[in-house]
């Protein structure tokens, strides 16, 4: 592990040094392809925030309340599990509406990867995706990221807080979902901790939030850790060691397994940290990597 | 970084491996649980809200409401009359939790109580299904100085708004000692059937309220429990405990009705006389 732990870090010092990952990509296959999944993520994010701001502001009440707990079309409930679990933990029996809620988000996630909720859902994402970005552009190197374990510790100790103090302690002050009911019911001092969180990963940490400290990423990469949808470095006979897709992955070490059969023989990213945000699709201008299944080993 | 280093046995490498293993995770749990602790020691800091802010009907004790309501807004969203709100960050109420400010929007007393229907979690109670059983907090007129009704006016909004009128505000007639010919009718709230909505609080034409709606820890006293009212018992034992008193006479005060303890109105000039036959006339 500390050896896997070594060979990171000099791949992440070659890596980082990539300003401006993706031209070949975009040369080769064009800008529309060269950014297809980037630009679906970004419309996923942006229009579940307008799905459930169409309802305060144009009075189209498509969905009500916000991603912790919401009603689609005043029929289906669905639930954020991590905060049901802290609920649980503080000691109070949820409604059979939040049980629903939870099981069909889980459910979801079982299928496509708990993560996606990372790099499709959560708006945080935009601000550490921004982050890293400008971290390339202006070359930061240095700071210090804490390690990658620290999310579970923080996981299992917000689980305990919720235990100790009766109540959602970490919703106090976890800037996932004070971002994103700040940007649909009002952000009051919000903002500053969605800016602490911006300058952290591109200051501090490179990646430091989403990939090390934040412990609601920590639980859906557990829940969907066997999940059926997954990215394949399916050709990577192809691979022509260019490193854009390290440079452009949020949670780089899951990428080498596949790529570079480390330790795996099948080309399939079965870590459960990867978010299939296939940004690596976007920017290998050899087409090595493809979204497939956990089931389909197969290469080429 | 191995690499860089000069070889050394191999026995070591592992040994190294764990040392360092253990100091990162050492770091991480550290650097979790100081976290952790801190949003603890931040949520129990703030758990005490400010008096105005307001709890929406049904929700459950405020320290049972912290551990069940999710933050969702959803009870925001069906509140016809956009009363409540989710508390944002420096709001000092819990982030993310409802509330609402009585001075500002007070409850409306929906009969189909929208706002516990919505609640996913149970934080809101849904056995609440009859408004009028809610006990958001608890209206108190706060200040006798100000309240128009107090000084022997008319004012009388508080009571006229209230939707359990005559049942949560009563006015209750009392003696105008001031100008000692007029009552003064006296708001009065009944605990036991105001729900705290507010509409008082809202509606009270002062520019600072006289009557108050506030959390039933601040706003109620409590009766020891050895305490007995003579009159009560009096009346469920039909009769005196301690046989029938003697109505002594008052000196000087022989010709008056009972109670009547004004010393000589009628003889001091320019003050009317005063009393039944005081020969005011309007």
């Amino acid at each position: 592990m500390s050896g896997a732990g070594g060979s990171e870090g000099s791949l992440h010092s070659r890596h980082s040094a990539i300003a401006r990952p993706g031209q070949e990509a975009v040369a080769v296959k064009g800008w529309l392809r060269a950014h297809k999944w980037l630009l679906l993520r970004r419309v996923s994010q942006v229009s579940i925030l307008a799905l459930f701001l169409a309802g305060p502001w144009l009075g189209v009440w498509i969905v009500k309340g916000n991603l912790s707990s919401s009603l689609t079309l005043d029929v289906l409930p669905l639930t954020d599990p991590y905060l049901l679990l802290q609920s649980l933990a503080a000691g109070h029996p949820p409604f059979r509406e939040a049980l629903w809620g939870a099981g069909i988000v889980a459910a979801c996630y079982l299928v496509v990867g708990g993560r996606v909720y990372c790099s499709w859902v959560c708006p945080m994402n935009i601000v550490t995706d921004g982050a890293a970005w400008l971290r390339r552009r202006l070359g930061l190197k240095g700071g210090k990221a804490p390690s990658a374990h620290t999310r579970y510790w923080l996981l299992a100790f917000t689980v305990a807080a919720a235990a100790l103090t009766g109540s959602l302690a970490w919703e106090w002050v976890n800037p996932v979902s004070m971002l994103q009911r700040a940007l649909i019911f009002g952000f009051g001092l919000s903002w500053g901790i969605v800016l602490a969180v911006f300058l952290y990963d591109l200051l501090i940490a490179s990646r430091g939030w989403c990939g090390h400290v934040c412990p609601m990423g920590a639980f859906y990469g557990l829940l969907g850790m066997r999940s059926l949808l997954r990215v394949s470095a399916a050709r990577r006979d192809a691979c022509n060691d260019c490193m854009d897709c390290f440079a452009v992955c949020p949670e780089p070490q899951v990428i080498r397994p596949a790529l570079k059969g480390a330790g795996q023989a099948h080309p399939v990213i079965l870590d459960r940290h990867c978010t299939n945000c296939g940004r690596c699709i976007d920017v290998c201008s050899q087409d090595v990597f493809r979204l497939t299944t956990r089931i389909d080993r197969s290469e080429s | 970084m191995i690499n860089q280093r000069p070889a050394e046995p191999a026995s070591q490498v592992p040994l190294r491996s764990r040392r360092r293993f253990l100091k990162e995770m050492a770091g991480a749990a550290g650097g979790a649980c100081l976290l952790s602790l801190g949003a603890g020691m931040i949520a129990a800091e703030a758990a005490a809200r400010p008096a105005t802010t307001l709890r929406p009907p049904g929700a459950l004790a405020e320290a049972d409401f912290l551990a069940a309501c999710v933050r969702c807004g959803l009870c925001v969203r069906d509140c016809p009359y956009d009363t409540l709100r989710l508390a944002e960050l420096g709001d000092n109420v819990a982030t993310g939790t409802p509330y609402f400010e009585a001075r500002a929007v007070p409850c409306e007393m929906c009969e189909d109580v929208p706002c516990v229907a919505a609640c996913p979690t149970g934080a809101l109670d849904h056995d609440l299904t009859d408004i009028a059983k809610a006990r958001m907090g608890l209206a108190v007129l706060i200040d006798h100085e100000t309240c128009l009704n107090f000084l022997g006016l008319r004012c009388d909004v508080c009571y006229r708004v209230c939707p359990l009128i005559d049942h949560a505000i009563t006015l209750e007639l009392v003696h105008n000692p001031r100008s000692d010919r007029h009552a003064m009718m006296l708001p009065t709230v009944h605990s036991d059937a105001c729900t705290g909505c507010g509409k008082c609080e809202h509606a009270c034409v002062l520019p600072e309220a006289a009557i108050r709606v506030l959390p039933h820890r601040l706003a109620q006293g409590k009766a020891a429990e050895h305490y007995r009212k003579g009159w009560e018992e009096k009346e469920r034992a039909g009769g005196s405990l301690i046989g029938e008193q003697t109505q002594l006479p008052m000196r000087g005060l022989e010709d008056r009705s009972y109670g009547d303890t004004r010393i000589a109105p009628e003889q001091r000039p320019g003050l009317p006389g005063g009393g039944l036959d005081s020969g005011w006339k309007p």
